[in-house]
């Protein structure tokens, strides 16, 4: 059962990861990231429940997991407003000013 | 413990999951990705963390409508009236993605787990939070500082008009010079 | 002590919330007639419940190019939102869930409203649905925190997150008496989940009816009905958190949950057509700027109660 829960898990981080590296636009970008933190809030759960129940840092590390969703859909948004109004786009192709 | 929950919540989960990157409307891709995050809460809640699920519940329908209003605002195509393709490197993501799935499967099922190490708590959300006010307390004040800087970084961002923009020059202009008047200060 | 209900409990929730929404319901219909000047006959009692088969059975408006997936579904959501909220709720000494963490439950169920009547404004595909849907989405991000604030409040004066124990740990003094701004802004939120009263911005006359312009017929009837359910729930939720729940000297406990509930439910459609509309934007800088202040000012003094007196007053 576990395992099953993993497999989940690893699924949803596979999709994630998909989104994440083949989609242009920011905001896709940003909901493959949450299906990736998804996939390891489902994880961290079935740990917690399959193996170290009476620990308290499954759910600690739940915590952390979901506050960095809301850390990161924050300033995955805010980012993009600053380089909308900068420039009028929302795709990274455009925002690759870092590369040489 | 019937594995029925399992098998509705797992695959809907996967499933809503892989339909946010198919569906050609983006308020619709938004709500697939919330109806992937109400299963996992479902299932966070079957597995015995309510508190948790019930949480990730709140937050993940309140944090999809927040981007649903950006993704409509700045995604071309938000109704998906036309067909729409914003790929760069299909193939390659593809194959990286489904690589990483067969090394994790590879991995969750040849991994030697160990056996499970006592019960579960009466009272899990009771132990989580003196676990948090007590020996976790560190994790608890870098959470709180974390999402304070992220507060004040977001807001600094986005927004693009400050007090010298709203006060005027010496500070002293009231009412604000706002663009929409405000509930408290005019 | 407050036990599980059983399981044919599930189809009272929906039927018992009906039964106090209609009441509701019938008690405006009469304010409307008297501030009409009518007189109060048969008609205008039998009037909302005489629109639920009508509406039934009128024919749905369509618009060109819907998104009829995402506004079927955002219309079920909102009295789904009503009835999932009010599994919590405990009548007199039965409740049908006994979830430890039933106040975030109940949360969770009512932010579904916005995931609901955003969806709703958007499928329609019409302008000022969509304007509705956006309204609501800015009242939401207005009215949210305080409302959560407040239920930490009550949560906190009885150290525990279920509803039951909460009406349990008030056998001293209501939390409404010395919590009095988060019983106030609890209210205050209830009207806002439910978009009605001074909140009613989403769905306004100025709108031609915002979320509700394009609604004929069944699907008209699940917008209203759903509003009715939540505020319905709302107040049967205030009932436990702050009002005593079942306590009560003469009555069984299931009817002084009743008297309090159909109390806080006559107030607020009183209030209904006593305030007028507030618009999101606002309230957004009085919620953000007075009440969230003031509801984490609530929230400390009421832990520090606890703390000195070790347990609620």
């Amino acid at each position: 059962m576990l395992q099953l829960f993993l497999l989940l898990a690893a699924a949803l981080f596979a999709i994630g990861l998909y989104g994440a590296l083949s989609q242009q636009s920011i905001v896709m970008i940003m909901m493959g990231l949450e299906l990736m933190l998804n996939g390891v809030t489902v994880a961290a759960g079935a740990f917690w429940h399959y193996l170290a129940p009476a620990s308290v840092a499954g759910q600690v590390i739940l915590v952390v997991v979901v506050v960095a969703m809301a850390v990161e859909m924050a300033m995955g948004f805010a980012v993009t407003t600053a380089i909308f109004r900068a420039r009028d786009v929302d795709m990274t192709d455009m925002a690759a000013d870092l590369k040489r | 413990m019937t594995n029925v929950v399992f098998w509705i919540l797992a695959p809907l989960a996967a499933a809503s999951g892989f339909m946010v990157f198919v569906f050609n409307s983006m308020a619709r891709a938004t709500i697939a990705l919330l109806v992937s995050f109400l299963a996992s809460g479902g299932l966070l809640i079957w597995l015995g963390l309510a508190y948790l699920g019930t949480v990730v519940i709140l937050m993940m329908i309140m944090e999809m409508v927040i981007m649903a209003v950006f993704m409509i605002a700045y995604m071309m195509n938000p109704a998906g009236l036309t067909q729409m393709s914003m790929y760069h490197n299909k193939r390659g993501s593809l194959a990286i993605g489904t690589a990483t799935f067969v090394l994790l499967a590879a991995g969750i099922f040849a991994a030697p787990w160990p056996h499970r190490a006592g019960r579960a708590p009466r009272d899990p959300t009771f132990q989580l939070g003196t676990a948090l006010m007590g020996p976790q307390m560190l994790t608890m004040i870098v959470l709180g500082v974390t999402l304070f800087a992220t507060m004040v970084a977001a807001v600094v961002l986005a927004t693009h008009r400050g007090r010298y923009d709203r006060f005027g020059d010496d500070l002293k202009r009231r009412p604000p010079a706002d663009p929409v008047r405000g509930g408290v200060d005019g | 002590m407050v036990g599980s209900a059983p399981l044919w409990a599930v189809l009272a929730v929906p039927a018992v919330l009906a039964v106090f929404a209609l009441t509701a319901a019938t008690a405006d219909a009469v304010l409307a007639a008297r501030a009409a000047g009518q007189r109060v006959t048969w008609t205008v009692l039998a009037a909302p419940l005489a629109e639920v088969p009508r509406l039934l059975a009128a024919q749905r408006r369509t618009t060109p190019a819907p998104d009829a997936l995402l506004w079927r579904l955002g219309l079920a959501a909102i009295p789904a939102a009503g009835v999932l909220s009010a599994v919590v709720i405990p009548f007199g000494h039965v409740t049908v869930s006994r979830m430890s963490v039933g106040v975030v439950w109940f949360n969770a169920m009512e932010v579904l409203t916005w995931a609901g009547v955003w969806m709703a404004g958007w499928g329609p595909n019409s302008v000022l649905s969509l304007v509705g849907g956006y309204r609501f989405v800015a009242q939401g991000l207005a009215y949210e925190l305080p409302l959560m604030f407040a239920l930490i409040c009550a949560a906190t004066g009885a150290q525990s997150l279920n509803a039951a124990d909460i009406a349990a740990a008030q056998g001293h003094l209501w939390f409404a008496v010395w919590m009095p701004a988060a019983f106030a802004v609890y209210l205050v939120s209830v009207y806002a989940f439910s978009f009605l009263g001074p909140f009613a911005y989403p769905a306004g006359r100025d709108l031609a009816g915002g979320v509700a312009a394009e609604l004929s017929g069944p699907d008209r009837l699940m917008l209203e009905a759903g509003r009715w359910l939540l505020l319905t729930s709302g107040a049967g939720m205030a009932v436990p958190l702050f009002l005593g729940g079942g306590a009560g000297p003469a009555l069984p406990p299931w009817a002084w949950s009743a008297v309090k509930t159909l109390a806080v439910l006559g107030l607020l459609v009183w209030g209904r057509r006593r305030l007028p509309v507030i618009r999101a934007d606002r309230y957004a800088e009085l919620a953000w700027v007075v009440l969230i202040p003031l509801m984490i000012a609530q929230a400390l003094a009421v832990a520090l109660v606890v703390l000195t007196m070790g347990g609620p007053p």
